[in-house]
């Protein structure tokens, strides 16, 4: 660990931590983290590449344009960048004020937002099982549930962590570790909209293209 | 039958064969091998309690976030493992000796040992060898008190041990897949092979994926952010660098085999179609996924070898490693060539020339730093003062054969051979010649050096140079004649032969499979004789090889915080340095508390629950599969609203401890290198090496 670790001001600009051994612990969790979205990074780029090489494996099913709702997908897009757009809040009024109200609040705009976005992905879900449109029905469909499941359940993950957050924080209010899981929980979230965008364009743009 | 047990019949439990079966040795052999898991498990509860054991297990093993523990138990692991892996393998060379025109074993039989054989020595005897290396020497060697993430680090233990334990399982329960360890679908896929073999395989696979994942994780972190003061990036001992590399593999290259894993299983659970032979599926996909995680996977295995024989070198040469920069760059250059080669186990497999061209050349090329290593190894060798102890006759053993199975990788890189000797026992003798020699004679050198360390007494040196020549000649007879064999035209997993001119040499393997079976004996008779004598072979002051790196500068076992105090370090090889000024073993000015993680079940809840999840998808018992997804998923909810707390190690303790050594030490007379090995060794060496660069 450099020297400098425990003394510097600016070690964790984003969070705005006490100055005692946790502040140096969070640089390694955070860092630890990212290296975790780093291997979930390649675990998507994989799945996103099964999924270019079976676009056309759809083996006389439904193909790309039959499957997409370009209205639900706008909405759920909106949904999820909205989530993230509240969360930043989240993450700032975390570091200026020391109000768990406001922190909690927009915490619970970005999860009720996510939660939107994953009733819309279930209802598309829904729509496409009753077209026949299901993942056994061909290579393609495999695919594409595979693709836009492994994200759903990634949100889906994500709202039981907010939850145990919200009860975190109000257990323990805005202490050090709190602040680091909050950090990394933000990085996290900003990733899976990342991955969205991916999905967004790859998938559902591209298909109906 | 259905709730509560699944598709599990009684007629899928392997013991009752061995009297339901009409008798056979093919009977014999599958039945008797599920009886001995049986009476194995049943021996050790029993042991356990006549001896009054199970607490001390519980508190000081499997609750414990030492690294140092955790290390021993993964080397525990990788070698009951293991001796299943050569039990296996000597009943494969067993068949094969009288599988002219036929065999003992039927060919189903055969397919699944060398299906588990594989997949068992793979991911469940050399990971966690290595693993347990890294595990072990990463903190002590960068002088830091523990992993960045110790929690962590145990429930990888976990998750690696649930894979194992499907595996054992898999003997008694049903049976394994027949497809080989890389399982290819559409053979492994629910139409040709709806039994539980198959699912064992993927979720043996998948959940020891991420605890391999999770530990590249943690040991990169650790690397990245937990070295002493001081030490730069380039003083870290070569060993470290290794594990790095090996540790940035893990992370980027476990991901595509848990995708292909998860594939397959929903292929087979759910009727997806990713490697399907209808309906659009791509089996050819599979195969890229696996061999993009499957070829970094043998430079994991390989490079913390890389990095004992490093070690093992400059200590034993009494040298300071000659071209440390070259082989830091090198060990890099493989890392990063690792990901760019993986097409090259399947030349054959339809793709265009120019692909197959390109991608023999980067394997090709890959050839250059690991040749670069071999070099500075032999530079560092020459002109040394070479003691020919155990660990050098590995490393003896390890440079002439390791050159031979390098070579025939090099044979095989070029598309045109491997056109012809593809699925030929020519592969099965290259990449024993490579793991062996490579990898399992680095971890058994390897612990001939680290063992004292760990356990505060040396492994007894006759016995030890004995096993290591069986090993060496064992293995040259049982796996060079297979190349041969190979351009013999002998396919690879073919249970039978009809070439009578092949016999000869299936009489050498044999033999020298039997070497093998004796030098695995050595192994155990050599810990035995130790423990016997370990009051003359105690090394307690920690430094029995004269070492030059910071793990050497603390007692043997080290403390549970590993450093009295946390060091400076101001140039590589800090503590060779410091003996040779005569200045090594300081006293501290002042001492501090020191933190430490308390002790936690979560591993042994991760293992068992995960082990739950594994057996019930296997089986279809899917209430099993939904407990224990709550409970995984329950319980970090719940624990994470408790704070971790540390217990606390108070400054005078820490002092008296460290005092107590310090003081041995200056009691104790040093002992040159001519008496390394008799009993005058007590840990204390008179330094006597090269340190300049
Ligand atoms: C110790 C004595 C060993 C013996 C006698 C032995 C013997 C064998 C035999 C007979 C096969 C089947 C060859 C065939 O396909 O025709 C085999 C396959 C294999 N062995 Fe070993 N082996 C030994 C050690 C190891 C070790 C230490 C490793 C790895 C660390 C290893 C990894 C493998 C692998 C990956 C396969 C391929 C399995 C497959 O075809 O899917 N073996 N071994
Ligand atoms: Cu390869």
């Amino acid at each position: 660990m450099s020297d400098t670790a425990t003394t510097n001001e600016n070690l964790h600009p984003g969070m705005n931590l006490g100055y005692s051994g946790d502040a140096e612990h969070a640089e390694v969790t955070v860092f630890g983290f990212w290296t975790f979205l780093m291997s979930d990074l390649v675990t998507f780029g994989i799945v996103f590449a099964i999924f270019a090489t079976m676009k056309d494996a759809t083996a006389g099913g439904p193909g790309p344009a039959e499957v997409t709702n370009l209205t639900s997908i706008a909405m759920q897009t909106a949904l999820l960048l909205g989530s993230s757009f509240a969360f930043s809040w989240a993450s700032l009024s975390m570091k200026y004020h020391d109000i768990i109200w406001r922190t909690l609040g927009w915490l619970a705009i970005a999860a009720t937002s996510a939660l939107g976005f994953l009733m819309l992905e279930l209802y598309d879900f829904y729509h496409m099982i009753k077209e026949g449109a299901v993942p056994q029905r061909s290579g393609f469909l495999s695919a594409l549930w595979a693709l836009v499941g492994l994200h759903g359940l990634h949100v889906a993950g994500g709202l039981l962590w907010m939850a145990a957050m919200t009860g975190q924080i109000l257990k323990f209010g805005l202490t050090d570790q709190i602040k680091s899981r909050i950090t990394r929980m933000g990085l996290y979230w900003h990733f899976l909209d990342l991955v969205w965008v991916g999905i967004f364009s790859m998938v559902y743009l591209a298909g109906v293209a | 039958m259905n709730f509560p047990f699944g598709r599990l019949e009684w007629s899928d439990l392997k013991p009752v064969h061995l009297f339901t079966h009409e008798f056979s040795i093919d009977n014999l052999v599958g039945s008797g091998a599920a009886w001995m898991v049986v009476i194995g498990a049943l021996a050790v509860a029993v042991l356990l309690t006549v001896m009054g054991r199970w607490g001390w297990l519980w508190r000081e093993w499997l609750t414990s976030v030492d690294h140092k523990k955790i290390g021993i138990m993964y080397m525990v692991l990788g070698f009951v493992m293991f001796a299943r892996g050569v039990a296996e393998g000597m009943a494969m060379r067993a068949h094969q000796t009288t599988a002219l025109n036929g065999g003992v074993l039927s060919e189903e039989h055969w397919a699944e040992l060398f299906s588990t054989h594989g997949t068992i020595m793979i991911f469940f005897v050399a990971m966690p060898f290595i693993t347990g290396f890294m595990n072990y020497l990463i903190p002590l060697q960068i002088g830091a008190r523990d992993m960045a993430f110790p929690v962590l680090n145990q429930i990888s233990l976990g998750l690696t041990a649930t894979g194992a334990a499907l595996c054992m399982i898999s003997l008694v329960v049903g049976k394994f897949q027949i497809g080989g360890w890389t399982a290819y679908p559409p053979f492994t896929g629910s139409t040709f092979d709806p039994g539980p073999g198959p699912d064992y395989w993927i979720w043996a696979i998948a959940l020891s994926g991420f605890g391999s994942m999770f530990s590249g994780l943690n040991f990169s972190v650790t690397i990245y952010k937990m070295r002493a003061p001081g030490m730069t990036y380039m003083r870290m001992p070569v060993f470290v660098w290794t594990a790095l590399c090996t540790s940035i593999l893990l992370v980027f290259a476990l991901p595509p085999l848990t995708v292909a894993a998860f594939m397959q299983a929903l292929d087979r659970t759910l009727g997806f179609h990713f490697f399907t032979n209808d309906l659009g599926g791509n089996m050819m996909n599979y195969a890229n996924l696996f061999w993009m995680f499957g070829h970094p996977e043998v430079y994991i295995l390989v490079l913390p070898a890389y990095g004992i024989f490093s070690e093992l070198t400059s200590t034993f040469a009494a040298k300071r490693l000659y071209g440390y920069t070259s082989l830091v760059l090198a060990t890099m250059s493989i890392s990063v060539i690792s990901f760019c080669v993986w097409l090259h186990h399947f030349f054959t497999m339809g793709n265009s020339a120019t692909i197959n061209v390109a991608f023999g050349i980067a394997t090709g090329i890959i050839a250059i730093p690991t040749g670069v290593k071999v070099y500075v190894w032999m530079a560092t060798l020459w002109r040394g003062r070479i003691r020919m102890t155990t660990p050098m006759i590995y490393m003896t053993g390890f440079f002439m054969l390791f050159v031979i199975g390098g070579l025939s990788g090099m044979i095989l890189a070029n598309p045109a051979i491997n056109w012809q000797v593809h699925n030929t026992q020519f592969i099965v003798a290259h990449f024993h010649n490579v793991l062996l020699p490579g990898l399992l004679f680095g971890v058994f050198a390897g612990i001939h050096i680290w063992f004292p360390k760990a356990f505060g007494f040396r492994l007894h040196e006759t016995a030890g140079q004995v096993t290591a020549i069986l090993w060496i000649v064992g293995f040259s007879l049982t796996f060079l004649p297979l190349y041969f064999v190979g351009l013999m035209g002998y396919p690879r997993r073919s249970s039978g032969f009809e070439d009578p001119a092949l016999l000869p040499y299936m009489y050498l393997t044999l033999f020298g499979a039997l070497l093998i079976g004796c030098a695995l004996l050595g192994l155990i008779a050599t810990l035995w004789i130790s423990i016997r004598q370990r009051d003359k072979l105690a090394v307690p002051l920690g430094d029995p090889w004269d070492g030059r790196t910071l793990e050497w500068a603390t007692p043997a076992p080290p403390p549970p915080w590993n450093f009295a105090v946390i060091p400076h370090i101001a140039e590589r090889d800090a503590f060779a340095r410091e003996k040779v000024d005569g200045k090594p073993f300081v006293q501290p000015p002042d001492y501090k508390d020191i933190h430490l993680p308390r002790n936690t079940s979560a591993g042994m809840i991760m293992f068992i629950a995960t082990t739950a999840f594994g057996f019930g998808v296997t089986w279809w018992m899917w209430w099993l599969v939904i407990l224990s997804v709550l409970v995984v998923v329950g319980w970090f909810f719940v624990t994470s609203f408790i704070e971790h707390d540390e217990v606390t190690i108070p400054a005078a303790e820490v002092r008296r401890h460290h005092n107590a050594w310090i003081e041995a030490i200056s009691l104790a007379t040093p002992v040159t290198r001519d008496h390394e090995t008799d009993s005058r060794n007590r840990g204390l060496a008179d330094t006597d090496m090269v340190v300049a660069s």
